[in-house]
Parts: C-alpha cells; structure tokens; sequence
C-alpha cells in the first residue's frame, strides 16, 4: 500500500485562557487519522467535539500545540512561510457559510481568478478560459460570472468556492459542515458535485458533517470524535450501522427513525 | 375536515404591502387539533415563518393578513391586540425562528422564567420560580436549580435555544407554535426537545405546529404535514401518507434527494436549480422550472389543492398522471 496522502498523529489543540476566570481549552487531544488519495473521512462530533479545530490545524491556520500532519510525505507542523503558502496549494477548504466565505464586492470571475492572481499563475491570455473550466467543473453557469454574491443562490455561492478551491489544484479538500446552511434539495447537488470531483479529480476529502445518515451515504471511512478525541473510527457503513461505542450510539439514535419515510 | 380542531387555518393569504403588493402566502389551509402535531415544511423562502407570524398574530408591519385563522372557535383574522394578548403565552406560545432574542440580559433565566409564569398564573415568586425550574428540567437542562440563577450570556447556545422553549411551554399552553426550534442544535439535543415535545402532548394534549426543513423530523415526530413552496400549498395530509406517498413532484423531490439507506451509487437524486423566491415568481405552477413531470399546461394557471385521498391534499395540474412512485420522477438526476 501507498502511504496516505494525509496523515495526522496525535495532534492536540490547545486555546489559551480568556482572562484569568477560564482555563485553557484543550479542544482536540491527541487524535490521529490519515487520508488517502481518492478517499472521504468523514468527522462527525457534537458541536464543540473539536471538529472545526482539527480542520483548522489540518489546514495549518493555527498551529497544533503538538503532533505531526504530514501532507504527501511532508511534515507540516515545522514548515514557515512562504513555504507553506505552496504546500497549501495541495489542501484546500471550503466552509459551511457560502456567502461569508466571498467577498461581498468581488464578482464571480474575480472570485475564481484571485487564488490565480495571487499564486502568479495569472496570464490574460489563458486565465479567463481557466475561470470558465472551474465554473464548468463545478456545474456553474457562465452567465453568473459577473454577479455579485448576493445575487447568487447559497447553493451556487458554495460552488463559487468550489471552484476557487479548484483553482490551487489541491489533492486534498478540507470541507468543514459545507451543505450544512443549504436548503435540502440544494444539498444533495453540491453532495454529488464533491462525488464527481473525487471521481474525476482523484481528490481526497476530509468531510466534517453532522448529518450521519449523509455520512453512511458518501464517506468511504469515519471518526467519531467526542471531547476532542476519536472514540471509534471504521467503515462508513459499518461504524454507522453497528457501532460500538456508546457515544456513537448516542449520536445514530438521535437520528430521526427513516423507514418512517417513503419506501424507496 | 374535523371539527374538533383547535386552530383552524382557511385560505389563508398573506401580502406585504410595501414597496408594491406581493402576496408572499397564497391561499394556505391546514388545521391542529389538540395533541397533534403539524410540521410544516419546505425550503427557505417558502413563507414558513410568516404563515407562523400569522396564526400568533405577529407579523410584521406592513403585512396584511386574509383569509381564516379560528382558534378554539375563535377568529383571529382582524382580531384587536386585546384578544391575543389574552391567548399569548397562556394559550398559545411561540418560540421564533431567532429565538434567542426572546430572552433578555439583564435578568436571570429563571426569573424571566418566573416573571411568564406569573404574568399569568396568580401565584407567589416561590412557586413561580419552581414551575420555572421544572420547565428548564424537562428540556434537558441539567442542575436545573443552579442553572436557572445563571443568565443568558452563561448559557451556551444550545442551552439558550432550550431557554425558550422552556419559556414558552411553562404555561402549559393549548397550542406552540415553534419556528425551527432545534435546527441550529446538536441531533442529540434536538431528539430531546422533540421528545418532551411528543410527552406534552401526550400528557397535557398540547399541540404543536412545528416549522422546520427537516423532513426526517417531520417524519418522526408529526401526525401532520404541510409542505410549502414559494408561498404555496404543495401538500398536506397525514404524515405517513404525504412523506410515504407523496404525490407532489416537489415533496417527491425532497424526499429522493434524501440519502438512501440502500443505493449502489453514492450519487444522490438531486432537483436542478434552486427554491424559487415570491416577489419573482414564474407564471403557472412556481416549481415547473425545477418540476422534472412539467408540462406546457403548468405554466399557464396555479395549480389548486385538490384532495387525492382522505384528507390527503396535493396541488399540482397533473396529479393523476404521474407515476404511482413519484420519487421515480427523480431517478437519474443528480443536478
Ligand atoms: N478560537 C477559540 N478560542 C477558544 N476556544 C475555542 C476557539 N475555537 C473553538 N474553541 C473551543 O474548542 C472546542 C472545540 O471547538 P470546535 O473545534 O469549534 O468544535 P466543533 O467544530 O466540533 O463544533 C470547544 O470547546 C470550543 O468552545
Ligand atoms: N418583513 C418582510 N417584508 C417583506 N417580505 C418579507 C418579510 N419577511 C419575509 N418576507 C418574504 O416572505 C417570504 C417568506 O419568508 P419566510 O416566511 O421567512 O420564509 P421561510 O420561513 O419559509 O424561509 C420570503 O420571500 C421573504 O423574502
Ligand atoms: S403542476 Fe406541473 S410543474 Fe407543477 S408540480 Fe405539477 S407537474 Fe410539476
Ligand atoms: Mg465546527
Ligand atoms: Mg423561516
């Protein structure tokens, strides 16, 4: 076997106290999980389980107080910048707040040009056709190109940041909660849409969701964090239909009872 | 149509006046009897919390409200301030979609708690504060006596959230009225509040009228749903038929974009396109855009309710021509 693309041993994140009335948080303590090139983790957690923290390490926007995440073999937690800004091109996010995460005044197009422009691999000649190919792989009309982000759909903004993702050709995205604010028959296309990106894209994912029954459906592996650290972790579906830990238990019973829905 | 219900909703037409009239609720009909629960749902824009706003009385200013809304026999419709502020709180409560702006700073929740108890009830501060304190038990806050001397900034926002719907249920009243009460909580906390919701109303037959876009929700808990969509009636009727045999292209849509428990792909059925807003409507049926079963007749009128069976309501032109699953309609399409 191939050694994963990404790969976290014992992380831990700490956030300092507030004042002197709070103590320090440990937000995720020691957990390890690795990504494979064409695979979906899913963490799954109750809010505050340290979920967003763990991305947030992942993507190196706050240093881990400790652990290793070593990103194709290499070892970020010691890399500086400017470095870092190109190995970042290899792991992209998307978040859960589509409008939030663009800039109101930016159009489509500059939206998607941007990661372009900044990583200097902007050329007149080429860049518009490349703007275009992002909003076709992400399923974007090309007439949005010169709207604004309030003039788009929250499910259509989620795929401007797709594709502004897209652009740094990453081997990896970090999606934390991204269906989570859109309407329900919005989010089975964007669902689908990171499906067919893996497919095609051969894109490792690491999937942060709190919907277990979207889960079951599309990640290849789960793990189930809970005060900051993995409980259980295992196949999607195995973990998701006979898990063994009683928080995850927990966690499934509170899904509400499907056969109650339509036979399909 | 029963006529035990408790809150009877005919026609209902809501229409925001300014800056040009817009009816954002067209002709809404449903009715709660007492120990039910109705859900409404469908996406955002579908005039959800408005149709809410309504039964309690509540919208905002320069809204105009037609139609029929009886409650325990009583119109509402045109209804003076005098005869709510009666039922508020007391007969019937509301916990809105931004519940958390209901509590205020500057006291502790268990007095805001005591304070609703006794805005109605004649009875001392110490009693007040105990109904308080059980009120804040029953949705799953622990310690309750030590909590409730806490104040809101105290509270994390999930224990706030369950703040509120403690307010509104301390009263016992007839009718809640709850606006997306548990979609920003963890599934472990929303199961629990959905849980003594189902025992108050099993125990002090209370009903309920939840708005919420989750139709797995709708499923578990409700007797009843109402599906909107831009305003409109979509379908209505008892839960197990509307959500096991919808007959709507729209709630079939929901339902098929919903992950299966059993599927070869990982792809889902997917509806094209996004919820349509009112203010900018299509002509004809407002989902034909996205409808996969449209036909050129759709676009011509709206299509009416029309009763497919017992009590079992769907508004679309060509209800007797689709298929029998009409979730097939969807099959193939991951837009
Ligand atoms: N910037 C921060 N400063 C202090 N504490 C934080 C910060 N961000 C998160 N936390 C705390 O860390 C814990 C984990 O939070 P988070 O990673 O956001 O969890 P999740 O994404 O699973 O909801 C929580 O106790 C949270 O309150
Ligand atoms: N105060 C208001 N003035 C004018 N239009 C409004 C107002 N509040 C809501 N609307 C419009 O009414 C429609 C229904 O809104 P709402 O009831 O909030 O939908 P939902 O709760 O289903 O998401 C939307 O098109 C919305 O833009
Ligand atoms: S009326 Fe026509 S467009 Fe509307 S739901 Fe029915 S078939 Fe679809
Ligand atoms: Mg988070
Ligand atoms: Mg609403």
């Amino acid at each position: 076997m191939t050694a994963p693309l990404l790969e976290v041993r014992d992380l831990v994140v700490r956030y300092p106290a507030r004042g002197r009335r709070t103590s320090p948080v440990l937000a995720v303590d020691r957990i390890s999980f690795t990504v494979a090139a064409g695979e979906t983790l899913a963490l799954v957690g109750e809010s505050g389980s340290g979920k967003s923290s763990t991305a947030a390490a992942v993507l190196m926007l706050r240093k881990p107080e400790g652990g290793s995440v070593r990103f194709g073999g290499r070892e970020l937690t010691t890399v500086e910048e400017p470095e870092l800004r190109t190995l970042r091109r290899g792991f992209q996010p998307v978040f859960q707040d589509p409008y939030g995460s663009l800039s109101p005044r930016k159009t489509v197009f500059d939206a998607v040009a941007e990661p372009l422009r900044v990583q200097c691999r902007w050329d007149s000649a080429t860049g518009p056709a490349r703007v275009a190919e992002l909003l076709d792989l992400v399923h974007l009309d090309r007439s949005v190109v010169r709207r604004l982000p309030h003039e788009l759909s929250g499910g259509q903004c989620q795929r401007v940041g797709i594709a502004r993702a897209l652009a740094s050709e990453p081997r990896l995205l970090v999606l934390d909660e991204p269906v989570s604010a859109l309407d329900p028959s919005v989010r089975a296309g964007v669902i689908n849409l990171f499906t067919e990106l893996q497919d095609s894209l051969g894109l490792a994912q690491l999937f942060i969701c709190h919907d277990l029954a979207l889960v079951r459906h599309v990640a290849h592996r789960v793990a189930v964090l809970h005060r900051g650290r993995i409980v259980e972790s295992g196949p999607a579906r195995q973990v998701c239909d006979a898990p063994t830990h009683d928080y995850t238990r927990e966690l499934l019973s509170s899904v509400p009872d499907p056969d109650r829905l339509t036979a399909r | 149509m029963s006529t035990e219900a408790l809150l009877e909703v005919r026609g209902l037409r809501i229409t925001a006046t300014r800056p040009h009239e817009v009816d954002l609720v067209c002709d809404v009909s449903f009715e709660v009897a007492a120990g039910e629960m109705l859900a409404v749902v469908g996406e955002s824009g579908a005039g959800k919390s408005i149709t809410a706003r309504a039964v309690l009385g509540l919208l905002p200013a320069g809204m105009r409200v037609s139609g029929s809304v009886r409650f325990d026999g009583e119109e509402l419709v045109g209804a003076s301030d005098a005869v709510y502020r009666k039922l508020w709180g007391h007969r019937m409560a509301f916990v809105p979609q931004d519940a958390l702006s209901v509590l205020s700073p500057v006291h502790t929740v268990g007095d805001q708690l005591a304070l609703a108890v006794r805005s109605v009830r004649g009875v001392g501060r110490k009693a007040a504060l105990e109904r308080a304190v059980d009120a804040l038990d029953r949705v799953g806050i622990a310690d309750a006596a030590r909590r409730a001397r806490a104040y809101p900034h105290e509270f994390s926002g999930g224990m706030r959230q369950r703040a509120v719907i403690a307010m509104a249920t301390v009263n016992d009243p007839d009718l809640v009225v709850a606006d997306e009460p548990t979609t920003a909580l963890d599934p472990t906390i929303q199961a629990r509040i959905l849980d003594m919701l189902d025992t108050l109303r099993e125990r002090a037959g209370m009903a309920v009228v939840l708005v919420t876009h989750d139709l797995a929700v709708a499923a578990a808990h409700a007797d009843r749903v109402l599906v909107m969509y831009a305003g409109r009636h979509v379908e209505s009727g008892p839960v197990h038929r509307v959500l096991r045999e919808p007959r709507a292209p729209y709630t079939a849509g929901l339902l098929a974009s919903l992950p299966p428990r059993h599927a070869e792909s990982r792809y889902l059925p997917a509806m094209p396109g996004a919820p349509a807003t009112t203010g900018s409507l299509p002509a004809g049926c407002a989902f034909a855009p996205r409808c996969p079963a449209a036909a050129d007749s759709c676009t011509r009128h709206e299509p009416e309710p029309a009763e497919w069976q017992d009590g079992h309501w769907a508004s679309c032109h060509r209800l007797a021509e689709l298929p029998r699953r009409t979730t097939d309609l969807f099959v193939g399409t991951t837009a």
